[in-house]
């Protein structure tokens, strides 16, 4: 499909699809001389100033801290928080500022929020985790205790169900990628998995659901069949390497990889064995797909395949004509990316980007393509596959299947629109 | 890494350990301390759709209204009608346009909006309702959505009987977890 486009016989440059996607291979093996041909006229006018020596390397710099933060030029780099709930002190969320940050890891600080009754201040020593219902010995454990029994690290993204539902709305709306797709995030978490301390507890007979509990106002509750928990469900302690944060659920929080962000009960309290979910108001009234004829889909657990591309998103401005890369973030809630592809043309014309990470399972992948953009307006997308051969739906075909009330589980293609003036936008394509 | 010998010893172990009942489980330190059901009765709020869970108790809707006035009015309105930001809790459809999802249209259990109020309503101050306060709202929420008269009294016995309208409109996706719809 790719073909050579000698615009002046002078630049390899391979198209590999329409309106300027560019090979990176092609890229990676160019010379500066040939980059500088085709965009040779956007060259900056030479300054003729003297390079000098900056201010902060002629004395020395501040002592070194207990704790680390931001650079005071970086103060930018913040989660987009909402107003206070006046009518439910303490709920509400903060989202990621995806649109700011590289790679796959999200900084703790950063990570996104959502709150039924707000972030309580748990002292750990006063802390309790219990496991009980139908288990052969109830059980009692401190924190202190958890943290002597084996751990394991594993790097996973967490979404809230309600990730992206603003594009459900009739109308796209002028938002950010961080307004729209930020409560999505991804660490690394350690803990204890769940299997050890049911083992430990003895499950009985008859018992096929877990529901968890936490400790916040709301006592926030979820059921999850066992078969999930038993197979990698654990209860993490650590968030990129230090003890996870308070309004990730400190002391500790479950930790349900793949699955809708809301089964990952923070400050777990008590852990309890049924033979039947409990029917929680957030697994009934709330983290439900409504389909057109008024039923809905109950247990909808993990959050579908999905990509979006981060920069060049929503409420970006292109300064110059040139060479861009697009890059974003694909996940899946079933398996590891396989691939992503993009287009520049509105879904015309697709091509593979590259991925950057491990191919993970249940994590962030960062793709990158190069974009030659020749200042004509553009429609951007990505479309992610996973290794269970999911494929990332388009808008319409999302809407088909839900009632148009359908706020949950939105994972269809997210367009950005380029326009001559370089101006991004979230739109429906 | 583990000597030959010594994973076998610890295959054998393991062995013995599902071999003799009540051993020790061997892959963790067994830092668990044992309780009983009965000390985590103040702990467990979890009230089951069979009616597992729900407390000792009763309440009618004549006496939830008083208690509705005072805590719940507010925001959920004199006729349980919601406010912006605050879900309506009576009437609606899951088919109108746009769709309006309550107690009365959407939730499938009436033990549902017991274990709900319990643990997390009000607000301002969750878990300061009396078990038989929270049989006397939930009465009245019912009653406001005409599933149950004014006089009906709400107990561990007759709550988990009140079939919800919505009772049947669920799918569950539980076992189905590689692909979406």
């Amino acid at each position: 499909m790719s073909e050579i486009n000698n615009q002046n016989n002078k630049t390899p440059w391979e198209r590999v699809a329409g309106n300027g996607l560019l090979s990176r291979r092609h890229l990676l093996g160019l010379s500066l001389a040939g980059a500088t041909g085709l965009i040779g006229s956007r060259v900056l006018a030479a300054d003729a100033s003297r390079v000098e020596i900056p201010q902060w390397s002629k004395r020395p710099g501040r002592d070194p801290s207990a704790y680390g933060s931001p650079s005071g030029f970086a103060q930018d780099v913040r989660r987009l928080a909402g107003n206070p709930n006046a009518t439910l002190p303490g709920s509400g969320v903060s989202r990621t500022p995806l649109h700011l940050l590289q790679g796959n890891i999200t900084p703790n600080s950063l990570h996104f929020e959502r709150h039924h009754a707000g972030v309580p201040d748990i002292d750990p020593a006063q802390h309790q985790l219990l496991i009980h219902g139908l288990v052969r010995q109830p059980l009692r454990f401190r924190y202190e205790d958890l943290l002597a029994y084996p751990m394991q690290s594993r790097i996973h993204f967490l979404e809230c169900s309600g990730n992206s539902g603003a594009n459900t709305s009739p109308q796209a709306g002028d938002s950010s990628a961080a307004a729209i797709h930020g409560l999505l995030s991804c660490a690394e978490w350690t803990g204890v998995k769940l299997s050890t301390l049911l083992e430990e507890a003895g499950i009985a007979e008859g018992a096929s659901w877990v529901t968890s509990t936490g400790a916040d106002g709301a006592s926030m509750g979820r059921s999850i069949p066992l078969n999930k928990a038993l197979r990698d469900v654990f209860i993490a302690l650590y968030q990129n390497g230090e003890p996870i944060r308070p309004e990730q659920g400190y002391p500790m929080r479950l930790f349900v990889p793949g699955w809708e962000g809301n089964v990952s009960v923070k400050w777990l309290t008590q852990i309890k064995l049924s033979d039947a979910p409990a029917n929680f108001r957030d697994e009934t009234s709330r983290y439900t797909d409504l389909l057109p004829d008024g039923r809905a889909l109950q247990f909808t657990f993990p959050m579908g395949v999905k990509s979006l591309i981060t920069s060049p998103s929503g409420q970006m401005q292109l300064r110059r004509q040139g060479l861009h890369e697009i890059t974003g973030v694909a996940w899946s809630g079933s398996a590891a990316i396989r691939r992503v592809e993009v287009s520049a043309d509105g879904g015309r014309s697709w091509a593979d980007a590259h991925l950057e990470g491990t191919g993970q399972d249940l994590a962030l992948t960062r793709f990158r393509l190069p974009w030659l953009w020749e200042g004509g307006p553009a429609v951007l997308q990505s479309r992610a596959i996973d290794a269970a051969g999911n494929v990332q739906p388009t808008r319409q075909q999302f809407q088909e299947i839900y009632s148009p009330a359908n706020r949950f589980h939105y994972n269809a293609i997210q367009s950005w629109s380029v326009s001559e003036a370089g101006e991004v936008k979230n739109v429906y394509a | 890494m583990f000597t030959p010998d010594l994973r076998v010893a610890v295959c054998l172990l393991s062995l013995l350990s599902w071999a003799i009942p009540g051993q020790a489980a061997q892959s963790t330190p067994n830092l668990g301390q044992a309780v009983s059901e009965e000390q985590l009765q103040g702990l467990d709020l979890i009230v089951m759709p069979n009616g597992n869970g729900l407390p000792e108790g009763s309440g009618s809707a004549v006496q939830g209204q008083v208690l509705y006035e005072q805590q719940c009015e507010s925001c959920h309105g004199a006729q349980g009608e919601g406010s912006p930001g605050v879900p309506a809790l009576v009437g609606g459809s899951t088919t109108d346009t746009p769709p309006l999802m309550t107690v009365g249209s959407y939730w499938p259990y009436a033990t549902t909006v017991y274990d709900y109020i319990r643990r997390a309503m009000p607000p301002t101050a969750p878990k300061s309702l009396s078990d038989d306060e929270v049989y006397q709202v939930v009465a009245y929420v019912l009653q406001l959505n005409g599933l149950i008269t004014e006089t009906f009294e709400l107990n561990r016995n007759t709550l988990p009987a009140v079939v919800m309208p919505n009772r049947n409109g669920f799918i569950d996706r539980s076992q189905v977890q590689q692909v979406r719809p």
